[in-house]
């Protein structure tokens, strides 16, 4: 038994990124020094924290007692345009970004138009939200209309990048056996393409359903309509039950989003 | 009936993967390709219906000219040359019989196809092909519902829904079992047969090509070494296409004998294999 102990040879993990030992170790305690340095330059004001916690306190009670009934009104409105700006604002934002993606497709689209159509994208994904919605709220004034333009636009760079991408991962032989086939480009993406990325398309749609309900309540804070105008309202009025009414509404919305789309997607595969 | 002539490939990495290729097969004669693994089987049937551009040569079908064609008239021409895949390459979302009609794209206009309103006459000569290859009753299934052999035949049920001049088929037996191998090679050798069909078949199994084709062309880094009949395929010729090897062992099993026993043989001569 002891024998076969003392032959067996030891074995350790070779070093996978850095190979020289000196190197890991300068990295790892500068890593550890910068990050000292970093958390004692953050100045804390410790007496503002602790009024801070009061009206942190104050809000998690409105939370926790929250008043559906004295601004239903109100809530119940910018539930509704929240909603349809969800709605209208995802469609319309699959309407556009199907062409786009085929378009940012390399194994489809010529060179010309798949540049045309990856800047349309890059644009698209370059801006946050919050900043569209700001632009869009001065030129078209307060209201959901700028949260439909903001949230189309957003959707548009998120689809059809991601479409483009299902597209270009295709399985070329399906498509090649279609064009040998003598087929036109239209059917070619018809036949072969649509069946490939059509379980996908639905799944990301869904996706950005469940996205643009969320960010329609988080652009309303800066003028664009919806649900989060009227949160924003409470808020700045110091109504916290109200506004934890609104949270638990939008969390249940999520919620109930989530759910149904993971359904939906498992039952299109 | 197709005629290639000083036909050439060299693709953008520099590799040469076929030069001056020539050869022609008349209507009916069932032509199979072998060859070492990039040896320019692929490219070279690839090249026929232009899903891969030759860089020089000529290509013709009857009286076409194929590789000088562009747009309509590609089209035209490729839904007279029907293809049979490696890995079938059937779209394995759509149905059996969507996957069969695909075979007349080129016939009816986009509006139509996208809608899968299909002529009748279409539609009878799907299901009397999917009939032919005994397929009759999965027309409505899902193409990736089907084993192997299934999705294959389905393959062959779309290239020959084309009404097809031409026949290509890039290695149509690579995944599938020996007996269904057999099986799927007889299966394009009698339609061959039926319709005067002409047809390339690029295959590995060098037993299976001898059985099933009335001339082997062997290739090797891209030129024709060998051509000529299955029974003319000698030790030495097999040595000129994929180097040496000893050959005798193989051939053993080239006797005519039933798909059934085919694997049975096989296993029984390992013994002796073993023993000498």
């Amino acid at each position: 038994m002891s024998s076969i102990i003392s032959s067996s040879q030891t074995w350790k993990r070779p070093p996978v990124l850095l190979k020289s030992q000196r190197w890991r170790w300068i990295i790892i305690s500068g890593s550890v020094a910068y990050l000292i340095l970093a958390i004692n330059s953050v100045e804390v004001d410790w007496f503002r924290v602790y009024e801070g916690l009061e009206r942190g306190w104050r809000f998690i009670q409105g939370f926790l007692t929250p008043d559906f009934s004295s601004r239903w009104r109100d809530i119940q409105t910018g539930l509704i345009e929240s909603l349809t700006m969800t709605l209208t604002s995802t469609v319309a934002g699959v309407l556009v970004s199907v062409p786009i993606g085929i378009g940012a497709a390399r194994n489809l689209a010529p060179a010309p138009v798949y540049m045309f159509c990856r800047s349309i994208i890059t644009l698209s994904r370059s801006f946050q939200e919050i900043i569209i919605a700001i632009l869009l709220v001065a030129m078209f004034g307060f209201g959901p209309f700028a949260g439909f333009l903001t949230l189309t636009f957003a959707s548009i760079g998120f689809l059809s990048k991601l479409l483009a991408e299902d597209i270009e991962d295709c399985d070329s032989a399906q498509i090649d056996a279609i064009r040998a086939s003598g087929a036109r480009w239209w059917q070619v993406v018809n036949y072969a393409v649509q069946p490939q990325v059509m379980p996908r398309l639905i799944g990301l749609s869904l996706y950005r359903l469940d996205i643009n309900f969320r960010e329609s309540s988080v652009i309303g804070i800066v003028g664009a309509g919806g649900v989060g105008a009227t949160l924003n309202t409470a808020i700045d009025r110091y109504e916290y039950d109200s506004a934890g009414a609104i949270l638990i509404i939008i969390i249940a919305i999520v919620l109930v989003v989530e759910y149904s789309s993971s359904y939906i997607r498992r039952w299109v595969q | 009936m197709l005629e290639l002539k000083a036909l050439s490939k060299t693709y953008k990495t520099g590799d040469r993967a076929l030069s001056d290729i020539s050869f022609s097969v008349p209507a009916g004669q069932v032509v199979g390709l072998i060859g070492p693994s990039g040896a320019g089987k692929s490219s070279l049937i690839r090249c026929i219906n232009r899903l891969v551009e030759p860089t020089a040569g000529s290509v013709c079908l009857g009286e076409t000219e194929l590789t000088t064609l562009n747009g309509r008239a590609l089209r035209q021409a490729r839904r007279r040359i029907g293809m049979i895949f490696q890995e079938y390459a059937l779209v394995e979302r759509l149905t059996v019989m969507e996957n069969v009609l695909s075979g007349r794209l080129s016939y009816v206009s986009s509006w139509r196809s996208f809608l899968r309103r299909f002529p009748q006459a279409d539609i009878d000569q799907a299901f009397s092909l999917l009939n032919r290859v005994g397929l009759g009753d999965h027309c409505n299934k899902r193409a990736d519902e089907l084993s192997g052999g299934q999705r294959q035949r389905v393959g062959i049920a779309r290239a020959l829904e084309q009404n097809p001049d031409l026949l290509l088929a890039d290695e149509p037996t690579a995944s599938l079992d020996p007996k269904t191998s057999r099986q799927i090679m007889r299966l394009i050798q009698s339609v061959c047969r039926e319709m005067n069909l002409p047809a390339i078949i690029n295959i590995h199994d060098v037993v299976l090509a001898q059985n099933f084709t009335d001339r082997i062309i062997g290739l090797r880094a891209g030129k024709v070494v060998f051509d000529g009949l299955p029974s003319t395929l000698s030790h030495e010729a097999l040595t000129r296409i994929y180097g040496a090897e000893d050959w005798g062992q193989m051939q053993q099993a080239n006797e005519p004998q039933d798909d059934d026993t085919l694997l049975y043989n096989s296993l029984d001569s390992s013994p002796m294999l073993v023993s000498s």
